[in-house]
C-alpha cells in the first residue's frame, strides 16, 4: 500500500516535531543531560531539514546514531534498566524516527511514540496542571494525525484541532465506561516500579536535632484523613509513627524490631473511625491515631504500636482503620524492652545525668519525676522555634543549661534522656501532631509542617504513657498549631501561616481539587472499583458479570454516538415549502394523480383536478399559494409575509383529505 | 453488414439504461478494517495500559481509555466519510491506443458534511485524492494506460478513504460499468493519401487526363497498390509510388481491399487511422470501405470518430 509513503506537507512535519518537542520538554528535568541534548539535536535538524526542503539522512547514518544512544544508554544506566531507562531510550527513538520521517506512515509511528511519550510523564508527575498540559497535547498530536490524512489540504489548522477536539470529546463517555468498569488489578506486573523521587520529605527511622524542625518548613501534605465518626479535638490528634529507641549521644534511632505481637491493651471511650489517604514517602509507615486497631489486611502492628506496610509505600494509598483516644496498654512490657529503654550512651551529657539523679532523690516517685521535668520546661526559659541554634556534643547538656530553645525533637530527646538518666523506661515517637480541617471538602489535611516528636515513658501499673513535653513549653502548639506556636519570623511556609485568609481559601479548595483528582483520578483502585460496583448494586462481581456490564454499556454508548455521528449523512432537511409542496404531490399521489416529472405545479393542479373533481378547489388554492411562494417577487419586506403564508399552505395542506384513489364509474 | 461497426455509438457514448446508477454506498456495500497504522495504534494501546496497570498510573488509565475511545469512534467516521455516497459513471472519451483512457466518475454527496481524502482506485491505477463537498459533487478521474485497440472495460473500481486518523480503511467496490473506446494507434510520419475521387459516389479510375502525374517517390507501406509504379518493381527496384498533384479537398475512399498485402491487419488498421486524420485535417470527406461494410464519405468529427470508432471494434483476424 505504497499510497501511504505519500510525503507530508512541511506545515505537518513542523507541527509534529513542535507537539514531539512539547512532550519531551518536561522530559529534561531527569533526563541525563545527553539525551536532551541529542533530542533537541534530532528535532532542530529535523526542523532545519523540513524548512530547507531536504532529505532526511541516509539510513546508514539513522542506524549508526541509534546504535550510539542504545550505547549511551547501556554505559550511562549500566544494568539498572529501569523507568528512566526506557524512558530515555523511548525519547532518543522517538528524535530518531522523527528525523527519518518523510510519509504520513511514518508520522503515525511517531504519533503513536508521542502517545506512549505523554504518559510516560505521569511516572513523574500526574498533577493537574500536567494533565492539562498533556491534554492539549494529545489534542495537538491528534490534529497532526488528521492533518496527515488530510491529503487535499481542505482543512486549516483550526480545523484540525477543532476536528481532534470533538473526536476526544466523543471518545470521553467510552473514557469513563472503561476507567470506572474496565477491571482493575494491583501491579506491578514486571520488575519493581522505582521510587517516584528519592528526595521524598518525611520522617525517617532517625532523628536528630533539626531533622524534624527541617520538615516544619515543607507545606506538603502528608496524607488527608476523612473521618467516618465525628472528628476528636486537634490537641488529641497525635499520628502515631516511627518509635525510637537507641539514643547515640546525638541521634535518636528505630529499634530493629523488638516483638511484632502487640501488647495486649485496654480500650476505652468510642472508637474513632477513619480513612487515611497518604501519599508516598518511600518509608514503610503508616500512619494512625493513638491507637491503632483494626488494623488493614497486609500491615504489620509491631509491638510498639508501629504499622508498617509490606512495602515502602511508593504511591499513594488509601487504608481505613480506627483508633481509640483513650486507652492504656503494655501492663506486661517484656524485660528486655525495659531494659533497652532504659540504655544511655556513656559519658554523654554529664550535667543532664545529674540533675536526673537529683529529681530521682527529691522525688523518688516515677510520675513525680516526669511532673517536675515538665514543670522544668513550663516554667524555665525555654522556647519553642523552628531555628534553634547548633548543638555540640554534649547536645542535651547545651540544649537543657545554655541553649534553652529548640523544636519539638530537642524537647522530647531532652526528656527521654531526663527519663532514662533517672531509670524510667522512656522512648521517642514521632509522627505528626494536629492537622488542618478543610472546610470545602470536609476533611483533615496533615502537612510535613505538623511532624511532631513526643515521648512515651513505662509506668508500672499503667505501662506506657505519652508524655508531650513540647505541650509544657508550648501549648499552643498542641491546641491551634505549629503557626500559633512559633514565632512570626520563622520560616514557615506561607500556606501553614493563618494570616492571609482569602489565599487560604483558595488554597483550600485547591486543596479539595487534588484530593478529589487523587481519590477518583490517580487513586482509583481495585478496592475503590468494588465499592462502586457495589453501590451500584452488584454485591459480589465476578469477571463474567463485569465484562457483561462493559460490554454492555459500551456497546450502547457507541450505539448512542454512532447515531449522533450517522445523523448528519441525511440531507440537510430542505426549505420547507418545498417539502409542504412534496407532500402535497404525496397526498394527491395516493389518491391517483402522480404529478408527471415534466409538470409543472400549474399544468399538475389543472390535470389533477380534473381527476380528483371533488377537490378541485382545494387543490387551486394550495397551488396558488404555493405558486405565490415560490415564484412571487418577494414584495418589500419578504421576511414578515413569508411565515404566514408558510403556515397557510401548511393548514391547508393538511386539511386536504382526497380518498382513496378516484371514484370509478 | 454496413450498420454493424454504427451501433457502437449508442453502447459506448451513453451510461447503460439499467436503474442501477446513481449507485448508493449503502452500509451493505462499505468495508471497513483497521489499517497498518491502525494496528500499530491499538499496540501502543494495549503497551500503554499495561503500563498504567504496573505503575499504576490513574492518569495513564485516563488517557489511554480516552485514545482508545476515540480510536473506535474513528471507525464510524471513517464510515460516515463514505457512506451514503452516489456514484454515476461520466462519459468517457475514446482515445488513441498508447494514450491513458479516462473514466471519470461523479460523486453525490447528499449529506450534511463534505467528504474528505477519498480516491478511487483500481489495480494499481489511482485516481488523486479528492473531496466532496457537503450536498455537492466532485468528479474523480481514473486514468488507465492503454496497449492496444479495442474496447476497454473498467474493472470493478475501489472507491476508499481513511479519513479521519487513518486507523481505518473504508472501501466499496463498485461496478460502474464504464468502457473506453480505444482506436489504433495513426501510423507515425506522413504517409500517402488515395486520390480523392470527384463528387458523386463510385470509384472512379483515374487517368491521366483528370491527376496530373507528378513524379515517383518511396514506397510507404499504405500507399494504394493502384499507384505503385510496377513498371520499378519489375525492374527490381524498390517499390516507388507515383505522385499525382492535387490531392487535397473532394472525397478520399479508404479501402482495406486496396492496401498493401504485405500489411497485417493491426498495420493496416493504424495506417487507416493514420490516413483518417490527414484526411480530416485536409479538409476532405472521407469514405472507408472495410470487409464488414462501408461509411460513405461525409466531413466532421462526428464522421471521423465513427470510423476511427469501426476501426477500434475490426475484429481480429
Amino acid at each position: 500500500m505504497s499510497q501511504e509513503r505519500g510525503r507530508l506537507r512541511p506545515g505537518i512535519l513542523h507541527s509534529l516535531t513542535a507537539a514531539l518537542g512539547a512532550i519531551l520538554l518536561p522530559h529534561v528535568t531527569h533526563l541525563p543531560l545527553w539525551c536532551s541534548a541529542a533530542c533537541a539535536a534530532f528535532l532542530g535538524l529535523r526542523t532545519m531539514l523540513t524548512w530547507r526542503g531536504q532529505a532526511s539522512p541516509g539510513r546508514w547514518t539513522l542506524v549508526a546514531l541509534a546504535l550510539a544512544c542504545a550505547l549511551g544508554i547501556a554505559l550511562g544506566f549500566g544494568a539498572a534498566f529501569g523507568r528512566d531507562a526506557s524512558v530515555a531510550l523511548l525519547a532518543l527513538m522517538l528524535g530518531l524516527k522523527l528525523l527519518e520521517t518523510q510519509s504520513s506512515r511514518d508520522a503515525t509511528v511517531c504519533i503513536c511514540l508521542g502517545y506512549f511519550l505523554i504518559i510516560t510523564n505521569f511516572l513523574y508527575s500526574q498533577t493537574i496542571p500536567t494533565a492539562a498540559c498533556m491534554l492539549v497535547l494529545m489534542i495537538w498530536l491528534t490534529a497532526t494525525m488528521v492533518s496527515a490524512q488530510d491529503r487535499t489540504g481542505a482543512l486549516g489548522p483550526k480545523q484540525c484541532l477543532r476536528l481532534a477536539g470533538t473526536l476526544l470529546l466523543q471518545g470521553l463517555p467510552v473514557m469513563l465506561v472503561l476507567f470506572l468498569l474496565f477491571p482493575r488489578i494491583n501491579g506491578p506486573l514486571w520488575g519493581f516500579p522505582q521510587a517516584n523521587n528519592s528526595s521524598l520529605t518525611g520522617l525517617s527511622d532517625r532523628m536528630s536535632p533539626g531533622s524534624i524542625s527541617n520538615l516544619g518548613r515543607s507545606d506538603a501534605v502528608a496524607f488527608r484523613v476523612e473521618f467516618q465518626s465525628p472528628m476528636p479535638s486537634p490537641a488529641s490528634l497525635y499520628w502515631r509513627g516511627p518509635v525510637l529507641w537507641d539514643f547515640d549521644g546525638r541521634t535518636w534511632n528505630a529499634a530493629a524490631m523488638l516483638s511484632t505481637a502487640p501488647m495486649q491493651h485496654t480500650a476505652k471511650g468510642p472508637s474513632i473511625n477513619y480513612t487515611v489517604t497518604l501519599e508516598p514517602h518511600s518509608q514503610r509507615w503508616l500512619f494512625a491515631i493513638d491507637l491503632p486497631r483494626n488494623v488493614p489486611d497486609g500491615v504489620l502492628l509491631t509491638g510498639d504500636y508501629q504499622l508498617l506496610a509490606e512495602q515502602p509505600v511508593r504511591a499513594r494509598i488509601r487504608y481505613d482503620i480506627s483508633s481509640h483516644s483513650s486507652y492504656q496498654y503494655g501492663l506486661e512490657e517484656a524485660p528486655q524492652a525495659l531494659v533497652r529503654a532504659l540504655r544511655l550512651p556513656e559519658g554523654l551529657n554529664p550535667r543532664a545525668r545529674e540533675l536526673a539523679q537529683a529529681l530521682l532523690a527529691a522525688q523518688r516517685q516515677p510520675q513525680a519525676v516526669v511532673n517536675e521535668v515538665l514543670r522544668m520546661f513550663r516554667t524555665q526559659l525555654f522556647y519553642y522555634t523552628l531555628e534553634p541554634p547548633p548543638l555540640g556534643r554534649h547536645s542535651v547538656d547545651e540544649f537543657l543549661f545554655r541553649t534553652k530553645r529548640g523544636f519539638c525533637e530537642h524537647y522530647a530527646s531532652a526528656f527521654v534522656f531526663l527519663m532514662r538518666a533517672a531509670g524510667i523506661p522512656a522512648r521517642v515517637v514521632t509522627g505528626y501532631q494536629g492537622g488542618e480541617l478543610n472546610p470545602v471538602g470536609d476533611y483533615l489535611i496533615v502537612r510535613q509542617s505538623e511532624a511532631h516528636a513526643w515521648a512515651e515513658v513505662w509506668l508500672r501499673g499503667q505501662g506506657w504513657v505519652r508524655v508531650d513535653p513540647t505541650a509544657a513549653v508550648s501549648p499552643a502548639r498542641i491546641q491551634r498549631g505549629i503557626a500559633a506556636a512559633v514565632p512570626e519570623a520563622d520560616p514557615l511556609p506561607l500556606s501553614v501561616r493563618g494570616n492571609l485568609e482569602a489565599l487560604r481559601s483558595l488554597a483550600f479548595t485547591w486543596d479539595a481539587v487534588a484530593n478529589a483528582w487523587n481519590q477518583w483520578v490517580l487513586g482509583y483502585s481495585p478496592d475503590r472499583q468494588m465499592e462502586l460496583l457495589h453501590d451500584l448494586g452488584l454485591a459480589h462481581p465476578n469477571w463474567r458479570t463485569l465484562v457483561i456490564l462493559v460490554v454492555g454499556l459500551i456497546s450502547s454508548v457507541l450505539g448512542a454516538l454512532a447515531f449522533v455521528i450517522l445523523l448528519r449523512l441525511r440531507p440537510a432537511p430542505g426549505d420547507p415549502v418545498e417539502q409542504l409542496w412534496k407532500r402535497f404531490c404525496a397526498k394527491l399521489a395516493r389518491a391517483g394523480a402522480p404529478r408527471r416529472i415534466s409538470e409543472g405545479p400549474q399544468d399538475f393542479a389543472q390535470r389533477a383536478a380534473k381527476r380528483l373533481p371533488s377537490m378541485g378547489k382545494e387543490i387551486a388554492a394550495i397551488t396558488q399559494c404555493y405558486i405565490g411562494l415560490r415564484y412571487a417577487d418577494p414584495g418589500p419586506r419578504p421576511q414578515e409575509a413569508h411565515p404566514k403564508e408558510v403556515r397557510r399552505l401548511q393548514a391547508l395542506i393538511r386539511h386536504l383529505r382526497p380518498g382513496r384513489g378516484p371514484p370509478r364509474t | 453488414m454496413a450498420t454493424t461497426p454504427m451501433a457502437w455509438r449508442s453502447r459506448f457514448a451513453q451510461p447503460p439504461p439499467g436503474g442501477q446508477f446513481p449507485l448508493v454506498l449503502t452500509q451493505r456495500r462499505v468495508y471497513i478494517l483497521p489499517t497498518r497504522p491502525g494496528l500499530l495504534f491499538a499496540a501502543t494501546l494495549v503497551t500503554m495500559l499495561l503500563g498504567c496497570i504496573n505503575y499504576n498510573l490513574g492518569l495513564g488509565f485516563v488517557l489511554t481509555f480516552l485514545l482508545g475511545g476515540c480510536g473506535v469512534l474513528t471507525m464510524l467516521h471513517t464510515y460516515r466519510n463514505l457512506a451514503q455516497l452516489r456514484l454515476r459513471p461520466g462519459q468517457v472519451e475514446p482515445v488513441f491506443a498508447g494514450d491513458p483512457a479516462q473514466f471519470p466518475v461523479h460523486l453525490d454527496n447528499p449529506g450534511q458534511i463534505p467528504r474528505l481524502s477519498l480516491r478511487l482506485e483500481c489495480g494499481a491505477v489511482r485516481s488523486a485524492w479528492f473531496d466532496v463537498p457537503a450536498a455537492g459533487q466532485q468528479t474523480a478521474c481514473l486514468a488507465f494506460p492503454t496497449l492496444q485497440r479495442g474496447v476497454l472495460v473498467l474493472p470493478r473500481i475501489r472507491v476508499r478513504t481513511t479519513f479521519p486518523l487513518g486507523l481505518f480503511n473504508a472501501w466499496s467496490n463498485v461496478d460502474m460499468e464504464l468502457q473506453a473506446l480505444v482506436y489504433p494507434r495513426p501510423t507515425p510520419g506522413p504517409v500517402e493519401l488515395p486520390q480523392p475521387v470527384g463528387g458523386n459516389g463510385g470509384v472512379r479510375q483515374h487517368g491521366p487526363g483528370q491527376e496530373d502525374f507528378a513524379g515517383l517517390r518511396d514506397y510507404h507501406p499504405g500507399d494504394s497498390l493502384r499507384h505503385v509504379a510496377w513498371r520499378t518493381e519489375a525492374r527490381d527496384q524498390p517499390l516507388m509510388t507515383k505522385q499525382f498533384s492535387g490531392q487535397s479537398g473532394g472525397e478520399i475512399w479508404l479501402d482495406w481491399a486496396e492496401m498493401s498485402p504485405r500489411l497485417g491487419t493491426e498495420e493496416r488498421l493504424r495506417l487507416l487511422a493514420r490516413q483518417l486524420l490527414d484526411a480530416q485535417a485536409l479538409g476532405a470527406s472521407v469514405g472507408l470501405r472495410l470487409p464488414q461494410g462501408e461509411f460513405s464519405p461525409k466531413p466532421g468529427p462526428e464522421h471521423l470518430h465513427r470510423c476511427l470508432g469501426a476501426l477500434a471494434l475490426f475484429p481480429a483476424h
